[in-house]
């Protein structure tokens, strides 16, 4: 349907977003960004323990994370994102804070599975009781080890948070 | 039927444990403590003092052939045995197919015992696995360091009397303190926009 723009003028097709026919678009920083960041949720490739296999099966064909726009990056520098996929131990903690450390901001921490929610069974000497412990983390995804539609929900539940950001930018950062 | 006659050549029959435990009592009489059986397995439990001895000769005599340590590992009996540690050795002849079990006791006071990496290189690891959960030293061993845990970690954690839940918050490991510390340090710098 073409519009007819000399007669229309603003359309506003959401709160927040009026559309000036034909091919400008009206709406706030907070909208845009927040868009742009959660179509591209880059997480790095860190897994710990079994719910990494999970990691890769969401990642594969079969499940598919591309189609949200989460791919999976090599390094932590070019990444959004940290998936802690397995159990964290004492001895690993410090390389996870070291990963979550290079991430540059905005950044997020999933933290999947029971082991790293909890500590799970695993309420020993050598894990670490809950990575939150030592990372702000932001979608917990329960199970042992989730499936990957759990994993799924959980980045979905990250994009809606990540869409109810409000002003998280700034021009000196 | 050609093809099970090779085998029977190449293979040839193994000898009982039992006779296997009573070449070591005859070779070692004051060293052997005790044979024990369990399911048809035999163990053999000797003093920690000429373990190296015993393990060469049934490495190196032709008729037992013990070329293949399958494992290593100690076991705790604490307030069971006199003798608080025994370090099990699982030995296999590739050869002739029969399989003995040694166990050295090790007295909590003196947790230490030679290194058999001379007779088995494949024993290392082991040895290094069993001194950070145990405690037991392997005296003559190559790289005698920590191979799980890390090397500043206090305790033995496969010990009966170690806490399963592990040290206090405060008595921690400090690498693992010192990551919590950071984190609390670095929060207020946490972009929330």
């Amino acid at each position: 349907m073409l519009l007819d723009t000399s007669a229309v003028g603003l359309i506003e097709v959401e709160e927040g977003t009026k559309i000036l026919p034909p091919n400008i678009i009206i709406t706030s920083f907070d909208k845009i960004i927040n868009w742009g960041r959660l179509s591209s949720i880059w997480p790095t490739t860190f897994g710990l323990a079994c719910c990494a296999i999970e990691m890769m099966a969401a990642g594969a064909s079969h499940y598919d994370f591309d189609r949200f726009g989460i791919i999976f990056r090599g390094s932590p520098r070019q990444a959004d994102c940290v998936i802690v996929a397995g159990t964290v131990t004492k001895k690993m903690a410090p390389v996870v804070r070291r990963v979550y450390d290079q991430i540059p901001e905005p950044r997020y921490v999933v933290a999947m599975g029971s082991c790293a929610c909890t500590g799970g069974v695993f309420r020993t000497y050598s894990t670490v009781q809950g990575c939150d412990s030592f990372l702000p983390v932001d979608v917990y995804v329960p199970g042992c080890p989730p499936r990957p539609e759990t994993l799924l929900e959980g980045m979905m539940l990250l994009q809606e948070k990540i869409r109810k950001e409000r002003a998280r930018w700034s021009p000196w950062r | 039927m050609a093809v099970t006659e090779v085998r029977v050549a190449l293979y040839p029959a193994g000898i009982d444990p039992k006779e296997i435990a009573e070449k070591i009592r005859e070779k070692f009489p004051d060293q052997v403590v005790d044979v024990a059986e369990f399911r048809d397995q035999i163990s053999v439990i000797v003093k920690k003092d000429r373990i190296i001895p015993i393990l060469r000769y049934l490495h190196d005599d032709p008729l037992l052939g013990f070329d293949h340590l399958q494992d290593l590992t100690a076991a705790d009996y604490l307030n069971k045995k006199d003798v608080r540690f025994e370090v099990v050795y699982n030995l296999l002849s590739t050869r002739y197919r029969h399989r003995i079990r040694i166990r050295a006791q090790v007295p909590e006071n003196d947790p230490k015992i030679g290194s058999c990496v001379p007779v088995w290189a494949g024993a290392n690891w082991h040895e290094r696995e069993c001194y950070d959960m145990f405690g037991i030293e392997f005296s003559g061993h190559p790289d005698h360091r920590r191979i799980l845990m890390p090397e500043d970690w206090e305790g033995y954690p496969l010990r009966k009397d170690y806490p399963l839940k592990g040290p206090e918050l405060d008595k921690d490991w400090p690498g693992f303190t010192d990551v919590l510390k950071r984190s609390k340090e670095l929060k207020e710098f946490e972009w929330e926009g």
